[in-house]
């Protein structure tokens, strides 16, 4: 058994005793081992896998070589660089082996380096961006595409009939039309390899890009259709044929994108359901975008239109759908893959440029083809940008032209498809390989180069590195519905009309069905901006090894169940310990271009979940299709609001008068009633934990973050009266209620610990005062750092996954030693009040009790009071515990301010 | 059909709206006859249920405040001057105009007057402010039901935050424009008249 299993496996196990072993080896056929062998060598077995995974890495560690210099990559682009590379690899190879080896096969380029590439960009492509834009973006991809094939082409054949091109090029008008139709199409790798270096502003970059992308469909039917003509010989060609020609372009974009779409819908569905399957959800995101692709490419439609469709169509529920983890499995994945193998595409395009007898050399084609894909490029796209610009808004100006023109780059495409070209039927094969094999390296290399200087001299206006701010998101989101209203005003209907009935659909239906409920309920775009500027401020501010972490950590145990707390209650940290929130965001931004991913991701998001602005929304039309329904949710809401609205700007002829009188006191009411319930929700989850814990996570943690935890559960709806501060005993709370019932004016002291952060959150610029929690967390990393790091990947950690068990941090936090400095009075007092704590099944009547008893004192002012009221604060809330005596630190620190 | 509408309204004000907002003859018409069809009582000025009559604008997250800012202080009914200058600030920003900038007042579709139209939604008050109240409100408009206060309030915070420089926890206006210095504002408060 084992020695059959042995070869098998193709392990080299031979050296563990098996002398006489039958060759089975493919490798080492009819060799009889001498006697024992203590080494075998089965390159054979390994060659084809090995080699892959050698190139892969040689283009790696080239990539690392060349990023060693900024100066060289500054300067030079990667994907010159690897060209380079290659050739030079190329020549070593085929000095060697004497013959060329380890060309850029078709197949391999078409089913293995380009999907990955087109999946990156389609699934983090902008999609607002690209839909904004998308009457330009198809107009320069398909007709601008038609043109330069059948303009190259023709001019190419109008050169040899002028007798310019060696006679030796035997090919006629449709070889040239075929020629042209694979020259033509500007290539997305080569693009996105250049563009993404050059950083022009994102309405140039979508242009060009997604043009590059979707000109794909009318590459694949031109070569095509053009391939069979030339098959066919040219008397045989009829009319119908032409008809034919025109049809499939529509069938293989078509077909292709609803290939894509398909995919895009069963994937969304698929992470629909992977809720207790988390670890696949990454695999699936490939494999079904993978499937989309060979799909498209069996049924020989535009696969890439397919992959791209899919990307685009999916992202915004598949980011709902998956985990925290998932997503950024995803993302650095997909990346990792796209830049291997554009980096072995760039490679390996240099290598099969050495091979020199698969092409032929005539200077005629060679620089006739050179002048007309950059002549009627840049005629094509003056044309059509003239044309365009009678339309746009924002018109593309004579700037954007030169660099839309200059950037139509050709790549691995164009090679991958003359290289497929048949040799029978297209006589002048070699010479078309070897123009083609130039123009590549013409765009790539020298374009490559010189875009940038291009670029900086034109003074093109090029894409700021801006943070993507909440304001921003939300300002933008103002002028949206801005734009809507003032259209529906003026009563035109523009383009933005399938935009708003899509997003209609998508929220009646595509949301529901694709999206697990969870997500879709809590699904708020300007809140997700929000969650996510917070975990960078968060995570930045560990990179920058910020002190104020440590009370995060000690604040983590407070939240048992959602994520969104300690997120915000960095943020609420960094405000206090006046650092700013927006620390360095690019600290984490160390990927190529991920800043502009981020933004697009971001933008995604506010997209989604906010009302839909209805920029269109033709009455007749619009009203059919609501009223079948019985209105949309979001339709009902918003007029329900708006007429409250009214009925109270009615009352008071200044609108804002019932707002701003009202808007503080529930506001705050509710904060506290949020904080006393999540302390609540806390006990009762988890009996066994220290109330004095959560006491301390109440001071220092910001209220914020309680709030947030319980949102889930709670909606706003509910009563804003009352407060419970106390999730103990309840004699306790009893005596609470006695203590602020008795000192009418005080608060009571249970309230003592958030209003600092009350007072923050009411007056954010009086940060300096808000110095409790700065105090404590300094104090607690002198003491406790390790703990603190821990405490700090948990909560980073939490941070990600929804549901992180919070009771991993309480053996962190008892861990913490008595308190070292200070802290007599309140020690003596610890040591003397032993709460008694019995029960933590905490009644819900009671809690709401305790809210209403204490509601009356949430509008005082609190900072004054801390003084008076140390006393009964030390008595009420004291427990024993290592814990309880930090928390009094705390509130003598307070208190002395 | 351009005409005609057109020839209901005086020459010389033609003129006038045309120097003023910039529109060309047959935008201006158009949108007279768009005026007319929303005044249904023919007294040649929008009322705000005249505005609410729009079935689009009434699901509007922002409706209200945007009708509202056609409306000046006091004033209960819109004419169509009125009515036309506020819609000018919304028209794109055209090369010819940036360069003609420099003299002459300044265009109503000026990018700073488009940053103002915004700006003004917020600024219940015109202190000149948006002040964390006034945030919450139109926050609380166009977020969906489940946002808490709490959540919409730590929003508010941190929106602030990021914009506020001089730090007296509002967003003045100066401060409301740099948030977009460097984001195409032209093209984002633009829509296409037609013609």
């Amino acid at each position: 058994m084992l020695r059959a299993a042995v070869p098998l496996l193709g392990l080299p196990l031979a050296g563990a005793g098996i002398a006489e072993e039958p060759t089975q080896e493919p490798g080492s056929p009819g060799e009889p081992p001498p006697g024992l062998a203590l080494f075998r060598w089965q390159w054979h077995e390994v060659e084809a896998p090995y080699l892959v995974a050698l190139w892969i890495l040689v283009a790696s560690l080239a990539k690392i070589v060349f990023h060693l210099s900024r100066k060289v990559t500054s300067l030079v682009p990667e994907s010159c660089l690897l060209i380079l590379l290659g050739l030079v690899l190329g020549g070593v190879v085929l000095a060697v082996a004497k013959k060329a080896e380890y060309q850029l096969e078709p197949g391999t380029f078409f089913l293995f380096l380009l999907p990955p590439i087109v999946l990156d960009s389609g699934y983090f492509m902008p999609s607002r961006l690209f839909f904004d834009n998308l009457g330009a973006i198809l107009t320069y991809a398909v007709v601008g595409t038609l043109w330069n094939a059948f303009t190259t082409g023709a001019a190419l054949w109008g050169l040899q009939q002028a007798g310019l091109v060696a006679p030796r090029v035997q090919a006629g008008l449709l070889d040239f039309l075929l020629f042209g139709s694979l020259i033509s199409a500007v290539d997305p790798v080569a693009v996105l390899a250049v563009f993404e270096e050059v950083h022009v502003n994102e309405t140039l970059f979508i242009i060009v890009f997604g043009e590059s992308l979707l000109n794909d469909a009318v590459t694949v039917v031109l070569y095509k259709v053009c391939n069979s003509f030339v098959e066919m010989g040219s008397a045989k060609v009829q009319a119908t044929d032409y008809l034919k020609g025109v049809a499939s372009l529509f069938v293989v974009s078509l077909g292709g994108a609803a290939v894509g779409l398909v995919f895009a819908f069963l994937l969304a569905l698929t992470t629909r359901f992977t809720k207790r399957v988390r670890i696949i959800e990454p695999l699936l995101v490939f494999l079904l975008a993978y499937a989309a692709y060979l799909t498209a490419e069996m049924a020989s439609l535009s696969a890439i239109l397919a992959v791209t469709m899919c990307g685009l169509g999916c992202k915004k529920y598949v980011e709902a759908n998956i985990s925290h983890k998932s997503r950024t499995t995803v993302k650095y994945t997909m990346k990792t893959l796209a830049s291997c193998a554009e980096t072995v595409i760039f490679m390996l395009l240099g290598i099969s440029a050495v091979d020199s007898s698969k092409w032929a050399w005539d200077s005629g084609l060679v620089l006739g083809t050179l002048f007309f894909i950059l002549f009627f490029r840049a005629l094509g796209v003056v044309l059509q940008t003239w044309v365009l610009n009678q339309f746009r808004l924002v018109p593309l100006d004579k700037i954007d032209q030169v660099v839309m023109s200059y950037g139509g780059l050709r790549g691995a495409v164009a090679f991958a498809l003359v290289i497929l070209l048949d040799r029978n039927k297209v006589p002048a094969k070699d010479y078309f390989v070897a123009t083609t094999i130039v123009v590549v390296f013409f765009t790539v290399i020298v374009q490559g180069l010189t875009i940038k200087p291009l670029v900086k001299w034109l003074k093109v206006k090029r894409s700021e590195h801006h943070k993507p701010t909440l304001n921003q998101e939300l300002h933008e989101h103002t002028f949206d519905h801005i734009l809507a209203a003032v259209e529906d005003v003026v009563g035109h209907h523009g383009y933005h009309y399938w935009r708003d009935r899509w997003e209609q659909f998508d929220k009646k239906y595509l949301s529901q069905l694709l999206m697990r409920r969870s997500a879709y309920r809590i699904r708020d775009q300007i809140w997700d901006v929000y969650y996510r500027l917070n975990i960078r401020d968060a995570i930045s501010f560990v990179d920058q090894g910020g002190h104020v972490l440590s009370s995060t950590g000690l604040s983590l145990p407070s939240m048992p169940s959602r994520n969104s707390v300690a997120e915000t209650s960095v943020t609420n940290l960094l405000r206090e310990s006046g650092s700013g929130a927006c620390l360095d965001l690019q600290v984490i931004d160390t990927v190529r271009s991920g800043r502009d991913r981020e933004d697009a991701v971001m933008h995604h998001l506010l997209c989604g979940g906010l009302y839909k602005p209805r920029r269109r929304y033709k009455a007749s039309c619009s009203r059919h299709f609501i009223s079948e329904d019985a209105q949309e949710r979001q339709d009902k809401e918003i007029f329900q609001q708006n007429m409250k609205r009214r009925l109270e700007s009615f009352k008071s002829t200044k609108h804002n008068i019932c707002f701003t009188k009202n808007k503080p006191r529930p506001r705050k009411a509710g904060r506290k009633k949020k904080d006393g319930v999540a302390n609540a929700d806390a006990t009762n989850g988890k009996p066994p934990r220290d109330p004095g814990f959560q006491d301390t996570a109440a001071v220092t943690l910001t209220v914020e973050s309680e709030e947030e935890e319980s949102d889930s559960s709670e909606t706003e709806k509910e009563d804003d009266e009352g407060i419970i501060f106390v999730a103990r005993a309840t004699s306790e709370v009893l005596q609470e209620g006695k203590v602020s019932g008795s000192l009418e004016v005080c608060p009571s002291p249970r309230i003592i610990p958030p209003s600092p952060t009350c007072a923050e959150k009411e007056l954010p610029w009086k940060s300096g005062q808000g110095d409790q929690a700065v105090y404590v967390s300094s104090e607690t990393t002198k003491i406790v750092p390790v703990d603190m790091q821990t405490g700090w990947n948990q909560s980073i950690s939490s941070l990600e996954s929804l549901a992180s068990p919070p009771c991993t941090q309480a053996p962190t936090l008892t861990r913490l030693p008595p308190r070292p400095l200070g802290a007599e009075e309140p020690r003596a007092a610890l040591d003397l009040l032993s709460d008694p704590r019995p029960s933590f099944a905490f009644p819900p009547s009671l809690a709401k009790a305790g809210r209403s008893r204490s509601e009356s004192s949430a509008d005082i002012p609190q900072q004054q009071e801390l003084q008076p009221l140390m006393g009964p604060k030390d008595q009420t809330h004291l427990s024993p515990g290592t814990a309880n005596s930090h928390w009094c630190i705390q509130f003598n620190r307070g208190g002395r301010l | 059909m351009g005409s005609q509408a057109s020839t209901l309204l005086r020459h010389e004000e033609l003129e006038e709206i045309k120097k003023e907002t910039g529109f060309s003859h047959s935008q201006i018409a158009r949108l007279y006859k768009r005026f007319t069809s929303l005044d249904i009582n023919g007294i040649g000025a929008l009322s705000r249920e005249d505005f609410l009559r729009i079935p689009e604008l009434a699901i509007n997250p922002l409706g209200d405040r945007i009708i509202s800012a056609f409306f000046s202080e006091g004033e209960d009914e819109v004419n169509f001057r009125v009515f036309i200058r506020i819609l000018a600030h919304f028209r794109p920003i055209s090369d010819k105009e940036n360069s003609k900038d420099a003299k002459g007042p300044e265009p109503l579709n000026s990018r700073s007057n488009k940053l103002r139209f915004a700006f003004q939604l917020y600024d219940l008050d015109k202190d000149d402010k948006i002040s964390r109240s006034e945030l919450i409100q139109v926050l609380r408009m166009m977020v969906g039901v489940n946002i808490s206060e709490e959540q919409l309030g730590v929003m508010a915070d941190r929106t602030i935050q990021e914009a506020d420089e001089d730090g007296d926890g509002a967003i003045s206006f100066t401060e409301f424009v740099k948030v977009f210095e460097k984001t195409g504002v032209e093209q984002k408060m633009s829509i296409q008249f037609l013609d």
